[in-house]
């Protein structure tokens, strides 16, 4: 456990920009799986700082833990909740790890929100597929939620999530709930399972067989280890989904978040700005390029 | 379950879509009906591998056993088979298949089967194509399983 010399929300910063984190007051921190938790923070109260709850499904914002360092994080709250700002974190490194630990009222340097977002807009009056690995379902939550709220303006919603193991499963409440809404599969698997783990056992693509969808009226939304979307991306190719129906949030690694670095070059792309979110038309050609 | 709806309910499973009504006649006449309970054990590892079925309801988990406990690798629904090594007849069986609810599946023996096919090899390289497309489905999986993607590698970010 991190100890921490608690930060206070004030004082405000002399000049603000895309560069400036704001501080905002941690309201609350839920813990989601052994490893992974939720942060739930107040707006920034300086000027600009109602900026940062105005997101769209699939953005991210740069947080800066006080004297620790700063990561990319996507949101995963609800885009039309801008009273609180959430996201989900995975605590694996020095900064996540004490990220995870601090305390209400502590304060966290946001900046953004960043990004691309997921094509909602564009996804009216189709299917959405959602397929999720591990982590990768934070950044698609915020996607979930718009549907949800706008039901009328989409198909089927399907919701497939893999996860390492039982215990690895993030936001299982809401995914069963979101199971039993109309018009609504969600389906839940995992690499490895115990003999007390009732559900599916399998990669998330053993899940594809299951989709009851039209591919042509569907729009795909991926998120999660390149690898698992490299082969969900085959599936979904496989079932004839358009290229341009396909969207897939990149990892790289994202320093400025503004396009002024160049750390997160990916091919002609910058992903900090360009996107996290990406058609699979424009990106597939980059897909193999590893980061060293 | 008649001989007519046998035909009828294999010619809608999935793992036999594309075959000819020829063919689906043939395996009705192999076919017969077997349901399980819920956590009953349809084989375990080291078990000859006599039977091959094809599932119509209901879902199965294959285990491994290892000192200790057991580790669930895969489970398989309707629509799927289960038991493919019922057509290599000198592999005894890998996995422990036990069924995680109410199954009902149709059965085949292995050796009937395999004679079937041997007396009539186009219809023999039609089966074992579907045989094939599984056994390559479930390598693609279990390779991509081996590659364990969610596993703690990064920072942390996004």
């Amino acid at each position: 456990m991190t100890t921490h010399q608690s930060t206070p929300v004030s004082p405000v910063p002399a000049s603000s920009g895309p560069m400036t984190p704001l501080p905002a007051r941690l309201i609350s921190v839920e813990k989601e799986t052994h490893d992974t938790y939720t942060l739930t923070l107040e707006p920034p109260s300086a000027p600009g700082g109602e900026l940062a709850s105005r997101f769209r499904p699939g953005q991210f914002s740069m947080l800066y833990d006080y004297g620790v360092g700063e990561l990319p994080i996507s949101i995963s709250g609800d885009p039309e909740r801008p009273e609180q700002l959430v996201y989900t974190i995975r605590s694996v490194g020095p900064v996540t790890t004490s990220l995870v630990t601090r305390a209400p009222g502590d304060a966290i340097g946001v900046r953004g929100p960043f990004g691309t977002p997921w094509p909602m807009t564009e996804a009216r009056g189709k299917s959405v597929l959602i397929v999720a690995g591990g982590i990768g379902l934070a950044p698609l939550r915020p996607a979930i939620y718009h549907i949800l709220r706008h039901r009328g303006d989409y198909n089927r919603l399907v919701i497939l999530y893999g996860a390492r193991s039982p215990r690895d499963i993030l936001f299982k409440k809401e995914l069963s709930a979101w199971g039993l809404l109309p018009d609504t599969q969600s389906l839940i698997t995992v690499d490895y399972g115990g003999v007390s783990w009732r559900g599916h056992v399998g990669v998330v693509t053993t899940l594809f067989k299951s989709i009851r969808a039209q591919p042509a009226e569907t729009y795909a939304l991926l998120c999660g280890p390149e690898v698992m979307m490299r082969f969900a991306l085959r599936e979904l190719q496989i079932r004839g989904l358009p290229k341009n129906q396909i969207f897939l949030s990149m990892e790289r690694n994202m320093k400025c978040a503004a396009g002024f670095c160049g750390h997160c070059q990916l091919g002609p792309f910058f992903v900090c700005k360009d996107g996290p979110v990406f058609s699979c038309a424009a990106i597939e050609p980059w897909m193999d390029l590893y980061e060293a | 379950m008649n001989s007519i709806q046998v035909q009828s309910a294999l010619a809608e499973h999935p793992f036999l879509a594309g075959l000819t009504e020829s063919d689906i006649s043939t395996l009705a006449s192999l076919a017969f009906e077997v349901q399980f309970q819920e956590e009953q054990i349809i084989f375990r590892d080291g078990d000859p591998s006599s039977f091959f079925y094809l599932i119509q309801s209901g879902h199965v988990a294959l285990e491994v056993r290892a000192p200790g406990h057991i580790l669930r690798i895969q489970t398989i629904g309707d629509g799927e088979e289960l038991g493919w090594s019922s057509f290599l007849a000198s592999v005894n069986k890998q996995f422990q298949a036990r069924c995680l609810e109410p199954v009902r599946a149709f059965a085949f023996d292995g050796a009937q089967i395999i004679a079937r096919c041997e007396a009539d090899p186009a219809f023999g390289f039609r089966v074992l194509r579907r045989v094939l497309s599984t056994v390559a489905d479930r390598l693609r999986a279990t390779r991509l399983q081996m590659l364990d993607v969610y596993a703690t590698r990064g920072g942390g970010g996004l």
